[in-house]
């Protein structure tokens, strides 16, 4: 008999590489394109956000790319996507941005009928009838096109602003929140991707892994707190998306120059008060928001980060508010890596557990035939 | 667009931030240091703890060994070697142990003794021996400050009493210089005697949860057990006693692999390490034919 151990492992993953390409390119019809990175840009924006925001990399174009090449498997788009940024230094860091200058595509609030600057829909399947429209099954390209010359014909792009006021600045001077804290605004947030999570960790840490977390993990763990392991209660203040000016000082002059724009989207979370006989009672906040247009995303997350500050502040009471337990188990690539690693050989392992049970069974009828 | 990757595909800060790290382990025997851990184009779990130790150490001119699970042709040791290949221009791959100066494994450590000029990089899936005992990790760092393992003593005595055996088979807690105790990584019990006085450095590196850890040449490494219950090895003696051996090489001092023979559905055994397998091959080949002339 031959060699038994595991030979020909380089031939065997040439081979899975040819066939996951084959599956890729065998569509059984004779007009089939290759995707561009463009389409899968633009008509599968939602999707191409997700992997944006949890690949943690603002790259339109590489998050298409890697969208294409993971045949649309988002943890896997995602990772190629992370893997791809170990490559790169960190060069500069930007100032604070201040969500208030967003260029804003879609703002609502559930707290308020009348909020300033008024609620702006936008894009959004909150309220269609998830019925499958048959006319896409064969859409021309005639049609296609037509969607976007009609859809401002009756009204003048130049009627929309820009930029909306912030909801919580309205509550704020009404003294319903409490004060900013110009102390902790003021400190240097913590970057996960250069340092490791020892906790105890800050609000900075937990806010920036919860950025770039897998969205299913998320909200998973904040459905449990809305459901009943948990009390957040939250009432969305205000849920924005839009284009964020990024800013960055000018390598001669050192003024504040715009270099580009980035898709987010925010959302904040007014939760029940607070208060003792030393301070004022005041509703308390959860604040969430990640890259691209991924509303669940950030609701989950502002949840989650009111029932983390609760966590680090008092016990936690159940897994939502347990900074370990949300931190350490909602990252995309983590996860499915460890999982995915389960289908490699452990036959060392597996030798050695099974000599563990058969010694101990081997002692166990030992003991019964004695007795 | 096109992309071309930096020597070792980590950018420089990345690697200067491990090799730190490293030092820093070698410096405190067993313990755990964090590190950010960067994401490698494999998964997490596929060993890149350890391949960012690799590419963070390895340099132009050295030879490097992958194995996985003992052998250099597995699925995981291929991928990880032809990726090292690809970004570290300049380095050699050997499956030989003794010509390489770098050796990357996942759940074993060579048949053949180590050399003080060589260092053996170990992948790690859980980097604490307390994850068994205690779920938080703020919490098992006070225990590991201050040597607390006696929930991990506890737990060795419960399995005594309920299965008048310990039960860890792979994965065995060792204490390491007198005070961390370590998670040796996914190695057999077969391998853990290897770790004590190694005159190789041996190099831990678990990249999901981001940790680093070290045992030192020439450091004291020992399981935990009991006065009047010893740590043992995997025990590969048949019904009568007798020591099986490996049905390729003959070899009866090596971790087998056991495996049912297609063609006769008999067990036979055969050597994990693969290279130690095929040089105890060639050497009774070249005896065989010295004897036959």
């Amino acid at each position: 008999m031959g060699y038994v151990a595991i030979k020909g492992g380089a031939q065997a993953i040439e081979g899975t590489k040819d066939v996951f390409e084959f599956l890729r390119t065998s569509q059984n019809d004779s007009h089939a394109l290759p995707l561009d990175v463009g389409t899968i840009e633009n008509q599968l924006r939602l999707l191409h956000s997700r992997v944006i925001s949890e690949g943690g990399v603002y790259h339109p174009t590489l998050a298409s790319l890697a969208i294409k090449q993971s045949q649309g498997d988002t943890l896997e788009a995602a990772f190629a996507l992370r893997a791809y940024r170990s490559t790169q230094p960190r060069l500069v860091e930007t100032p604070v941005l201040d969500s208030k200058n967003m260029r804003v595509t879609r703002r609502i609030s559930s707290a308020f009928k009348d909020i300033p600057g008024g609620q702006m829909l936008g894009a959004t399947t909150d309220y269609h009838l998830r019925l499958l429209r048959m006319e896409l099954l064969n859409e021309s390209p005639e049609n296609f096109r037509k969607v976007t010359e009609i859809l401002f014909e009756n009204s003048s792009i130049d009627d929309i602003p820009d930029t909306f006021p912030k909801v919580l600045d309205a509550l704020r001077a009404e003294g319903l929140l409490p004060e900013v804290n110009e102390t902790t605004d003021n400190k240097k947030p913590f970057d996960i991707t250069r340092e490791p999570l020892v906790f105890p960790v800050d609000r900075s840490a937990a806010l920036a892994t919860m950025t770039r977390a897998e969205q299913g993990s998320l909200l998973a763990i904040a459905y449990s707190n809305m459901r009943g392991y948990g009390d957040v209660h939250p009432t969305i203040a205000e849920l924005r998306v839009g284009y964020l000016p990024v800013l960055l000082p000018h390598p001669i002059t050192g003024e504040l120059t715009e270099v580009g724009e980035v898709e987010v989207t925010e959302c904040e979370v007014v939760a029940m008060y607070e208060g003792d006989n030393d301070n004022e009672a005041t509703f308390t906040l959860g604040y969430g928001a990640c890259f691209g247009n991924n509303e669940v995303k950030a609701i989950s997350m502002a949840i989650l980060d009111r029932a983390l500050q609760k966590g680090m502040n008092e016990e936690p009471a159940n897994p939502s508010e347990d900074p370990e337990f949300v931190l350490l188990h909602i990252d995309g690539i983590d996860s499915m890596g460890f999982c995915t690693h389960y289908k490699m050989p452990h036959y060392v392992t597996f030798q050695s557990d099974m000599d563990r049970l058969r010694t101990t069974q081997k002692k166990q009828s030992k003991k019964e035939s004695q007795l | 667009m096109s992309l071309s990757y930096p020597f070792g595909f980590l950018d420089e800060y990345a690697k200067k931030e491990i090799r730190r790290t490293t030092l820093k382990a070698v410096a405190i025997p067993g313990y755990q240091v964090p590190y950010s851990s960067r994401e490698m184009p494999m998964g997490r779990g596929f060993g890149t703890g350890g391949l960012q130790l690799t590419l963070s150490v390895i340099g132009k001119g050295e030879t490097l060994k992958v194995i996985d699970q003992g052998t250099d042709d597995s699925v995981n040791a291929v991928s990880l070697r032809s990726f090292i290949e690809m970004t570290c221009e300049g380095v050699n791959t050997t499956t030989k142990t003794e010509e390489s100066d770098l050796i990357q494994s996942r759940h074993r450590i060579p048949e053949k003794p180590l050399r003080e000029d060589q260092i053996l990089i170990l992948q790690v899936p859980y980097p604490d021996p307390l994850i068994v005992v205690e779920a938080s990790e703020e919490k098992r760092k006070t225990l590991h400050g201050e040597a607390d393992y006696s929930r991990l003593l506890v737990k060795l005595y419960e399995d005594i009493v309920k299965f008048d055996e310990i039960t860890i088979s792979h994965r065995y807690p060792t204490r390491i210089n007198n005070h961390y105790v370590i998670d040796p990584s996914p190695i057999p019990r077969w391998d853990v005697p290897k770790l004590n006085q190694s005159p190789a450095l041996i190099l831990l590196g678990a990249g999901r949860e981001k940790k680093i850890y070290a045992v030192p040449p020439y450091t004291k490494a020992e399981p935990l057990a009991f006065e009047d219950v010893p740590f043992r090895v995997e025990d590969f003696n048949d019904v009568n006693g007798m020591r099986r051996c490996c049905q390729r090489c003959n070899c009866n001092n090596s971790f087998l692999d056991e495996f049912i023979d297609s063609k006769t559905g008999h067990k036979v055994y055969q050597c994990s390490d693969a290279d130690w397998c095929e040089e105890n091959t060639i050497n009774n080949n070249e005896t065989l034919e010295i004897a036959n002339g």
